[in-house]
């Protein structure tokens, strides 16, 4: 699981170019807390720490964790889902291999229904500042709940932006002509899905992760994308827009390749992976939350076994 | 009629192995001196003909079974069977196994040979009576009557000499078609013969250039045999596979190769065969592979079975301080060996000592999926080990259980160091089990409901009796009845009678 980390490195550090400390603070004490609770629970079970420790899961979701939730979250919001991540989705189910959820996305989704508020503002990235807040400030911000002028420097998110002004019947042109979207999708996001997708590549190339299933996630959100985009161009943005996010590309590279909580058979990774593009991109555009792919993930989670049991391969010698 | 023009289809899975062949292959087949104690194992279901004390000769049969399709084993030296006990053996379950154990003489007289027996389409059944009475079974580890595999009365296409072996370590078969390619194409053409089969594939490994040389040589003035190439991929070697490659067919799950026209013999279990019918010889000796950690003159060995697996070692010049274990077979398939004091037998091709590896703890299933993308039967290894571990064996079924070949391919790349095989084979064990228990209580449910209407129809039939015998009863009871009442009314008549007489008499006298 390390290379899953190297793969993590490229993106990150442009995540921290764009949105500053905040980055890294959710980074390191992310990894500090998913590391104490994964040796706390190893330790209460009574089994190896060194061996626990030495696959790295802890650090991966410790990683997926804090890059998925917005900068700067405060040292407790990380406790708490950190805590959720190893000890409830992890540990209380019988440690790794036997979580029927991904443990990074439970810790997300616990955060974002507790905290909707905190869990929707992003810094502004900073092209849109004049200056990200300083390592002080952030420091301030994430251990002593210093209020900072967050309203000064923080912001919805592109897609929450995007869902948000088309509530309010604004044209899809009219809104992406701020200077929070980029070419394609938002600026500076877009590349940071970029780099994140090279790493995937670099995953994919290793044959760490089956091609197939960032393939099969791409090819659920872009195929419902093209179809609204299609009926009513001028309330849907198109697939482009939607597959270079962060969400989608971490989704499709890093989380919904987790084998535990997924499928086993090729047919059935397809199978959950194109499910969780699709749910992702109905909740994007129609639910209450800003991404989907954290629900995506955990709906598909839930419908795994049921996949599993329709898609046992056939083995040597049954297909005739 | 040597050329290499068959189409290849690749099976699923498989691995890339380092092969550590050259090691071994590095000087010619030396045979190993007939040791002072032989130990043969007894098969399944066999009888013991000789006696303790008895004086045998080599080739001299010391088994019969009732059963006609179970192969005899036979004195592999002369000399004076001496006790007929448990013996340790190599086998996964550690048990000892019965023995005859010869004290050999030194003159290693044979039995006279058997008149030589050339197969045609006319005498079969000779032909198999001929393999099994010589005790041919498949040297290629698997050990399955030869009578049998060739019995079959499907008709066939192709006979498929399967020469690849693919498990590492092991170069038997390609030594021996290194020197005696010959032989293994005439023990095909002998098999060939007795299947009737129209073509016969010679399926090698390319990672053995020069037992490819040999062996296309040899194929160029028989009349049948087509040497083909396969890549050096585990298990290629597998029957199941190797037909795969050969023919691009799958053998139905649960049927066997001869369902697709095919029947498929390993190399020496061919050369044996020639022997057999050709030679009149039994099945004595084979050439074992002694490779590995501290084996200081590793190579092959030509060996009588029976010969202790120490003897094979020593000859060998064996350090056994350097190796960790023992296995009989190659690293992936191989049986540990406990005790070296166990014979080598009809199936042992390979004794390999094994360095000392890291050992690893098993770990928890992390769902990783490796095993799922290495297995050669298109299985969810890791499903099978949920199943198991749930004791849901008849899931595990569902999900192929038997079609697992036990290659090991699994366990080789399981990251959490899982005996996933073990697993497996305990699995098919409890399986087994309960489909046997089923067929039993099926059986004394059947029996049981059997009796149950037996008592019910005899009951029924007692109360019909009774039955019949109450309304006898009661019909001669009724008849009685009216017969007295009828007795009865002629009294009372006659009562009536007299008195209307007496009345008349009386009205008489009044008068
Ligand atoms: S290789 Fe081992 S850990 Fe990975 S899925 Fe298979 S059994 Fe589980
Ligand atoms: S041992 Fe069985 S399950 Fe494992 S790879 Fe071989 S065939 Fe597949």
């Amino acid at each position: 699981m390390r290379q899953v980390l190297y793969a993590l490195i490229p993106g990150t550090l442009l995540m921290s170019w764009i949105f500053g400390w905040g980055v890294l603070t959710n980074l390191i004490l992310a990894t500090i807390f998913c590391l104490g609770f994964e040796i706390l629970a190893i330790k209460l079970r009574q089994r190896s720490v060194k061996i626990a420790l030495s696959d790295y899961s802890a650090v991966v979701t410790a990683w997926l964790l804090a890059i998925s939730l917005p900068p700067m979250m405060p040292w407790w919001m990380l406790l708490i889902g950190c805590c959720f991540a190893i000890i409830v989705a992890k540990h209380f189910y019988g440690g790794i291999g036997n979580n029927p959820f991904n443990p990074a996305m439970v810790g997300y989704v616990v955060l974002l229904i507790a905290y909707p508020l905190q869990m929707t503002q992003w810094l502004a990235p900073s092209h849109m500042v004049e200056a990200l807040p300083s390592l002080a400030n952030t420091l301030g911000v994430v251990f002593a709940g210093a209020d900072l002028t967050i309203d000064a420097v923080s912001m919805a998110t592109p897609l929450d932006t995007l869902k948000t002004e088309l509530g309010l019947s604004k044209t899809l042109g009219e809104i992406r002509s701020t200077a929070l979207f980029g070419t394609l999708a938002g600026a500076g996001w877009e590349w940071i899905a970029g780099l994140y997708a090279l790493g995937g590549l670099y995953l994919v190339y290793l044959k760490i992760i089956p091609w197939q299933t960032p393939v099969a996630l791409i090819a659920g959100m872009g195929v419902m994308a093209s179809v609204f985009t299609l009926a009513m161009p001028d309330h849907f943005a198109p697939p482009t827009f939607h597959i270079i996010t962060t969400g989608c590309i971490l989704g499709a590279f890093f989380i919904a390749t987790d084998p535990v909580s997924g499928c086993s058979s090729t047919k059935g990774r397809v199978i959950f992976a194109a499910g969780v593009g699709a749910i992702a991109y109905i909740i994007r555009g129609w639910g209450g939350y800003p991404d989907g792919i954290a629900f995506g993930v955990l709906l598909m989670n839930m419908a795994a076994p049921l996949i599993d049991h329709y898609t046992v391969p056939k083995a040597y010698g049954q297909s005739s | 009629m040597s050329s290499s023009n068959q189409k290849i289809t690749p099976f699923h899975g498989g691995l890339h192995l380092d092969g550590h062949k050259q090691v071994s292959t590095q000087t010619p087949i030396a045979s190993i001196p007939v040791p002072q104690y032989l130990h043969i194992p007894v098969p399944h279901n066999s009888e013991v003909t000789a006696t303790v004390g008895e004086h045998v000769l080599r080739g001299q049969a010391l088994t019969t079974s009732s059963n006609s399709m179970t192969p005899a084993i036979h004195a592999s030296s002369s000399g004076t069977v001496r006790a007929i006990e448990m013996h340790a053996v190599v086998n996964r379950s550690g048990q000892l196994l019965d023995c005859i154990s010869i004290e050999t003489d030194g003159n290693d007289k044979s039995i006279e040979p058997l008149a030589a027996l050339k197969p045609s389409a006319d005498n079969k059944q000779e032909c198999l009576d001929r393999l099994r009475e010589c005790g041919i079974v498949g040297l290629g580890g698997a050990g399955f009557p030869t009578a049998i595999k060739v019995a079959t009365d499907k008709s066939i296409d192709t006979l498929i000499i399967n020469a690849v072996e693919c498990e590492p370590y092991i170069t038997c078969d390609d030594m021996l078609m290194q020197e005696q390619a010959s032989r293994v194409i005439n023990g095909a053409e002998t098999l060939a013969s007795i299947v009737s089969a129209k073509e016969v594939l010679i399926g090698i490994e390319d990672n053995k250039p020069e037992a490819i040389k040999a062996m296309q040589a040899a194929a160029s003035n028989a009349e049948r045999g087509k040497i083909v190439i396969v890549p050096t991929i585990y298990p290629s070697g597998g029957e199941k596979q190797l037909i795969q490659l050969l023919t691009g067919k799958e053998v139905p799950s649960g049927g066997l190769p001869a369902d697709l026209g095919v029947v498929c013999v390993n190399t020496a279990t061919a050369t044996a065969s020639y022997d057999a019918l050709h030679q009149g010889l039994a099945l004595t000796e084979r050439i074992i592979t002694v490779t590995g950690a501290g084996v200081k003159k590793p190579g092959n060995y030509l060996t009588r079975l029976g010969t202790p697996i120490s003897k094979l070692l020593d000859f060998a010049e064996t350090d056994h301080k350097v190796y960790q274990q023992l296995r009989m077979g190659g690293p992936l398939m191989g049986i540990p060996v406990k005790d070296t004091s166990s014979p080598v037998v009809k199936i042992t091709n390979c004794i390999l000592a094994e360095a000392a590896q890291p050992q690893h703890a098993e770990q928890p299933c992390i769902r990783c999926g490796d095993c799922v993308r290495v297995c050669p039967a298109k299985l969810l290894p890791q499903q099978l080990y949920w199943f198991t571990r749930a004791t849901e064996f008849e899931k595990a079924e569902d999900h192929g259980l038997f079609d697992c070949i036990e290659c090991g391919c699994c366990d080789y790349v399981c990251p959490s160091n899982i005996p996933l095989v073990d697993y497996y084979r305990h699995a098919k064990f409890e399986a087994n089990n309960i489909k046997s228990e089923r067929i039993r209580s099926d059986r004394a449910r059947i029996r049981f409901e059997q009796r149950e209407q037996r008592l019910e129809r005899k009951a029924e039939e007692k109360a019909a009796l009774r039955a019949a015998k109450l309304k006898k009863l009661k019909e001669r009871e009724e008849a009685k009845a009216a017969q007295q009442e009828g007795t009865q009314d002629n009294k009372q008549d006659e009562i009536a009678a007299a008195l209307a007489r007496v009345k008349a008499k009386k009205e008489k006298t009044n008068d």
